[in-house]
C-alpha cells in the first residue's frame, strides 16, 4: 500500500519535462544533419529514451507493482515478434 | 476444503437480483457474472443454429452439380455469412464469454469477476456487434461476399457491404479484448485466500492464457478492419496494390491476429476437457503443471506461426521456412496435453456420462484434426492441398470437432450446476452417437475430396466428386438435426428435469462445492483453500458437508 | 453473523479495487499499443520499400507545426502528471488548474493539427486527389500513411479531452479527492499514453530529411 500511494516530486516531474524537451531539440536538430543510414536509428533510439522518460515517471511504472513491468515486457516482445517474423518475409521476397 | 459450510437453503441467482429491478429488466440490467454468462449463452446459441443453418443450406446447394436452390452470388454470401457468423459471433466468444464468465469467478473463489459493469458492457457491444452484421445483410449492395477473410484487393473493390459488415467484425473484437482485461484482472487480483496460481483449476489456467490472446492479438486485426474501412471509405492508399499497397501485408496483418484467435477458440476447450477428464475418472490430473504450461506455451507459439496460412501467397521462401519450421512447434504443448489428459484416465475408476463421452468423441476428432494439420503445416505438401477442402475439412475437424464439441460437452458437464436441473442422460448417450456419425460422413468425405483436387468455396464441381459430396451432404442432415434435438432435450429438461443435486457428478472444483444453482454471490464465505484443485481425498469430505 | 455478512456483501459492491483498476487500465494500454503497432507495421515495410519516396514526401510535411506540437503534447503531459500530484496533496485548486491546462493544450494541438490538414488539402493533397494519384506509388502510400495514423491520433486526442473534461467536472464536485483519485490517475495513464504515440509518430513523419 506505502508502494501504491507513492509520491513523485513535483521538482521531478519538472527535470522530467525539461529533459523532454531537450530530447526533442536534440532530435530535430540531428534530423538536419544527413547521417546516412544512422538518421533513422538515432531518431528511434531518442524516440525510445524519451517514452522510457514517460513511462517510468510520468506513468509511474517504475515505483508500481512489478508485474505491470512485466505486463509491459510482454506486449513489448510481442511487438517484436511481429516485426521480426514480418519482415523475414519483406526483406527475403 | 472450502471452510464456509453450505447451507442449501440459500437462494439462488435466479430469485435475487443484483439491481432494484425485476423480471426482464432485472437481467438485462444485470451486473453478476452468472446471468451475464446465461445471457451469452443464448445469444451466442441463437447464432450457432443460424450458423448451423446456413452451414445447410450450403450443403444442399452441392448436393448435387450446377445450380441446386440458390445462385453462385448468393452462395458466395451464403459460405462468407456462414464464416463470419460461426468465427466471431459463436467459436471466439463461445466458451470464454459463456462457460468463462460463469465459472471463473466460481472455480477462483470470488463473488464476481474484477469489473462486473464492464462485463455488462462487453455483452452489448457484442450484441450490438451482431446486430450491424445482420444490417448488413440487408442494406442495398447485398451481404458481403469475399469469405471471412476480407482478403484484399477483392474486398476494397467489391459493392457488397463490406464496410459495415467488417465493422462488426471490429466491434466484436472490443467486446472480446473488454472481456480479455476483466478475467486477466480477476484472476490476477480476486482469488480466494489460499488460491495460488498452482492451486488454480486449469479451465482458469486456459482461460486465463486465453484472456492473454484477446488482449494481445486482438488490436492488430482491429486496426486492419479499420484499415479496410478507411480505405474504402477515402480510397486511401494502404493495401490496394494499384495504389502501390501490398495485398500480402494485409494478409500478415489479417493472420496475425486470426492464428492466435485459432488458440482463443481451443484453449479454452482444452480447459474444459482438463475438468472433466479428473471428474468422471476420479483421479488427480496427470501433470498438472505441465498442462497449466502448456496453455501458456500454446499461446505464446501461437503467435509465431501465423505465415503459414500464406504458404501460396507470394511471401518469401525465407519467411516460408522459418514458419512451417515454427509451425511443427505447436504440436509439442498440444501433445503434452493430449498424453497427459490420457494418462491420466489410465488406472482411474471411469464413468461413462455423457459429459465424459462428449471428451471422447472430442480426443477423437480433434487428433483427426491436429494430425491433418501436419499436413498443411508441411510447406511442401500444403502447397498441393492449400484451398481445397482438404484445408475445410482440417479446420472444422479442429474447431468444430475440437471446440464445438466440448462446447457441448461443458454444457452436459455444467448443465445442472447452471440450471439446477438434470438432463434425460439416455437421450445424451443417443445424441451422441448420430454426432460422431454425422460428422465424420460430413467432414471426412472433404479430406478425400480435397485430396483429389475439390477446390474449397467453389459452386459446382466435377461429376467425379458426386458421390461423396452427397454423403457430405446427407451427413450435414444428420449432424444438424442431432443438434437441434440436443437443444430440444436441453430446453425440456430446463423446465422438466428432475432436480440435479449440488454435486451430481462428483467433482471437486469449487463449483461443486456450492449449491445448484449458485447463490446470488456464490458463495455466503469465501472459502480459503488448501487442497490441490483435484484432489478427490477431499470428496468424502465435499458431500459430507453438502447432505 | 448475518450483520458482519450483510457488511462484508454491502462491502464488496462499493469497494473499489485500485490496484485492479490500474491493472486494468494498463491492459487496456497494452492493447491501444498494439493497435498502433499494427500500424507502425505497415509503416515500416512500406518505408523499407519505398524509402526515397518517403523522404521525397516526408520533406514536404511542415517541421514546425510538427516540433511545436510535439512541445505542446509533453507539456500537456506535465500539467496532467502535476495535476495528480497535486490531488495527491488535497490542493483542489492546483489540481484543478493544471488539469484545465492539460484540456486546453489539447485543444491548441488539434488546432494545430487542422491548420496542418488544411494546409495539405489546399495544396490539393488529400486521398482520391488527382495532384497525389499523378505521384508515385510510394508517396501515395507516405500520405496514405501520414492522414490515417495523424488522424487516428487526433482522434485519441479528441477522446482523451471528452475524458479529462468529465475528470474535471469530477473534481470541481468532488467526485474525486486525495482519498480516491484513480479515476484521474487512469484518465492520465491513457494521456501519457496518446503522448508516447506522438513521441514515434513525430519523427517518423516529420522528421525524415
Amino acid at each position: 500500500m506505502e508502494k501504491h500511494n507513492h509520491q513523485i516530486g513535483i521538482m521531478t516531474y519538472i527535470i522530467v519535462w525539461l529533459s523532454l524537451l531537450a530530447f526533442t531539440s536534440i532530435t530535430v536538430t540531428i534530423a538536419g544533419i544527413s547521417l546516412g543510414k544512422y538518421t533513422l536509428f538515432i531518431a528511434l533510439l531518442i524516440a525510445a529514451i524519451k517514452s522510457g522518460l514517460v513511462i517510468n515517471i510520468f506513468m509511474h511504472i517504475k515505483f508500481d507493482e512489478p508485474i505491470f513491468k512485466a505486463f509491459l515486457a510482454l506486449s513489448g516482445a510481442t511487438l517484436v515478434v511481429i516485426f521480426v517474423l514480418t519482415f523475414f518475409d519483406i526483406i527475403y521476397r | 476444503m472450502a471452510n464456509g459450510a453450505i447451507a442449501i437453503t440459500e437462494k439462488s441467482f435466479y430469485k435475487e437480483s443484483t439491481n432494484k429491478y425485476s423480471g426482464i429488466l432485472s437481467w438485462l440490467l444485470t451486473t453478476d457474472h452468472k446471468r451475464i454468462g446465461l445471457m451469452y449463452l443464448v445469444s451466442i446459441l441463437f447464432f450457432f443454429l443460424v450458423g448451423v443453418i446456413l452451414g445447410v443450406l450450403m450443403r444442399l446447394e452441392l448436393l448435387t452439380p450446377g445450380r441446386t436452390i440458390m445462385s453462385a452470388q448468393t452462395y458466395n454470401s451464403l459460405f462468407t455469412l456462414h464464416g463470419v457468423i460461426m468465427i466471431f459471433l459463436f467459436i471466439i466468444p463461445g466458451l470464454p464469454a459463456i462457460f468463462g464468465n460463469f465459472f471463473l469467478p466460481i472455480q477462483i473463489g470470488a463473488r464476481d469477476v474484477a469489473f462486473p459493469r464492464l462485463n455488462l458492457l462487453s455483452y452489448y457491444i457484442y450484441v450490438i456487434g451482431a446486430i450491424l452484421a445482420l444490417i448488413s445483410l440487408f442494406l442495398p449492395g447485398g451481404p458481403i461476399d469475399t469469405g471471412w477473410t476480407f482478403y484484399i484487393p477483392y474486398s476494397v473493390r467489391t459493392a457488397s457491404n463490406v464496410s459495415l459488415a467488417i465493422f462488426a467484425a471490429f466491434v466484436l473484437g472490443f467486446s472480446s479484448i473488454l472481456t480479455g482485461i476483466n478475467f486477466i484482472t480477476t484472476v490476477h487480483r480476486l482469488r480466494a485466500p489460499g488460491m495460488t496460481f498452482f492451486k488454480m483449476p486449469l479451465f482458469v489456467w486456459a482461460t486465463y492464457a486465453t484472456a492473454w490472446i484477446q488482449i494481445i492479438a486482438t488490436p492488430v486485426v482491429g486496426i486492419t478492419i479499420l484499415l479496410v474501412i478507411i480505405e474504402r471509405a477515402f480510397g486511401v492508399g494502404i493495401f490496394d496494390p494499384a495504389l502501390g499497397g501490398d495485398p500480402i501485408l494485409y494478409q500478415h496483418l489479417f493472420w496475425i491476429y486470426s492464428h492466435p484467435a485459432v488458440y482463443i477458440m481451443i484453449l479454452p476447450a482444452m480447459g474444459v476437457v482438463s475438468e472433466i477428464i479428473p471428474t468422471f475418472t476420479r483421479r488427480t490430473i496427470f501433470g498438472y503443471k505441465a498442462i497449466a504450461f502448456s496453455s501458456l506455451a500454446i499461446a505464446f507459439i501461437g503467435y509465431l506461426v501465423w505465415a503459414h496460412h500464406m504458404f501460396t501467397s507470394g511471401m518469401s521462401d525465407t519467411a516460408r521456412w522459418i514458419f512451417s519450421l515454427l509451425t511443427f512447434l505447436v504440436a509439442i504443448p498440444s501433445g503434452v496435453k493430449v498424453f497427459n489428459w490420457v494418462a491420466t484416465m489410465y488406472k482411474g475408476s471411469i464413468d461413462p456420462q455423457p459429459p465424459f463421452l462428449w471428451v471422447m468423441t472430442f480426443i477423437f476428432l480433434f487428433s483427426i484434426g491436429g494430425l491433418t494439420g501436419l499436413v498443411l503445416g508441411s510447406l511442401a505438401t500444403d502447397v498441393h492441398v492449400h484451398d481445397t477442402y482438404f484445408v475445410v475439412a482440417h479446420f472444422h475437424y479442429v474447431m468444430f470437432g475440437g471446440t464445438g464439441t466440448i462446447f457441448f460437452a461443458a454444457l452436459h458437464y455444467w448443465f445442472p450446476k447452471m440450471f439446477g436441473r438434470m438432463y434425460n442422460k439416455k437421450l445424451a448417450k443417443i445424441a451422441i452417437v448420430f454426432y460422431f456419425i454425422g460428422f465424420n460422413m460430413l467432414y471426412f468425405t472433404k479430406f478425400i475430396m480435397g485430396y483429389m483436387g475439390m477446390p474449397r468455396r467453389y459452386y459446382d464441381y466435377l461429376p467425379q466428386f458426386a458421390k461423396l459430396q452427397e454423403i457430405s451432404t446427407i451427413g450435414s442432415w444428420i449432424l444438424a438435426s442431432t443438434i437441434f434435438f440436443i437443444v430440444g432435450y436441453l430446453i425440456h429438461a430446463l423446465f422438466k428435469g428432475p432436480k440435479a443435486s449440488s454435486n451430481p457428478w462428483g467433482g471437486v472444483t469449487l463449483e461443486w462445492q456450492i449449491p445448484s444453482p449458485p447463490p446470488m454471490e456464490n458463495f455466503k464465505e469465501i472459502p480459503t483453500i488448501t487442497h490441490e484443485p483435484y484432489d478427490f481425498s477431499q470428496l468424502k469430505e465435499i458431500e459430507n458437508e453438502q447432505s | 453473523m448475518s450483520n458482519h455478512e450483510n457488511a462484508a456483501m454491502i462491502s464488496h459492491h462499493t469497494h473499489s479495487d485500485k490496484l485492479g483498476a490500474k491493472m486494468g487500465m494498463w491492459l487496456f494500454l497494452f492493447t491501444e499499443v498494439l493497435l498502433f503497432g499494427g500500424m507502425f507495421l505497415a509503416y515500416a515495410v512500406y518505408r523499407y520499400k519505398y524509402s526515397n519516396d518517403f523522404h521525397l514526401a516526408a520533406m514536404e510535411l511542415n517541421t514546425t507545426i510538427g516540433t511545436i506540437n510535439t512541445i505542446i503534447l509533453l507539456t500537456s503531459s506535465l500539467t496532467m502528471a502535476l495535476s495528480i500530484a497535486f490531488i495527491q496533496r488535497s490542493e483542489k485548486l492546483f489540481s484543478i488548474l493544471f488539469l484545465s491546462s492539460t484540456i486546453l493544450l489539447a485543444l491548441i494541438f488539434l488546432i494545430n493539427k487542422y491548420f496542418e490538414w488544411s494546409a495539405k488539402i489546399e495544396h490539393g493533397i488529400f486521398p482520391r486527389s488527382q495532384e497525389l494519384l499523378d505521384r508515385p506509388n510510394g508517396q501515395i502510400l507516405f500520405f496514405g500513411l501520414y492522414y490515417v495514423m495523424t488522424g487516428l491520433h487526433a482522434l485519441h486526442v479528441i477522446i482523451g479531452i471528452i475524458i479529462l473534461s468529465f475528470m474535471l467536472i469530477f473534481l470541481i464536485r468532488n467526485k474525486i479527492t486525495s482519498e480516491n483519485y484513480i479515476k484521474l490517475e487512469n484518465s492520465g495513464l491513457y494521456w501519457h499514453l496518446v503522448d508516447l504515440i506522438w513521441i514515434f509518430l513525430f519523427p517518423l513523419f516529420y522528421l525524415i530529411q
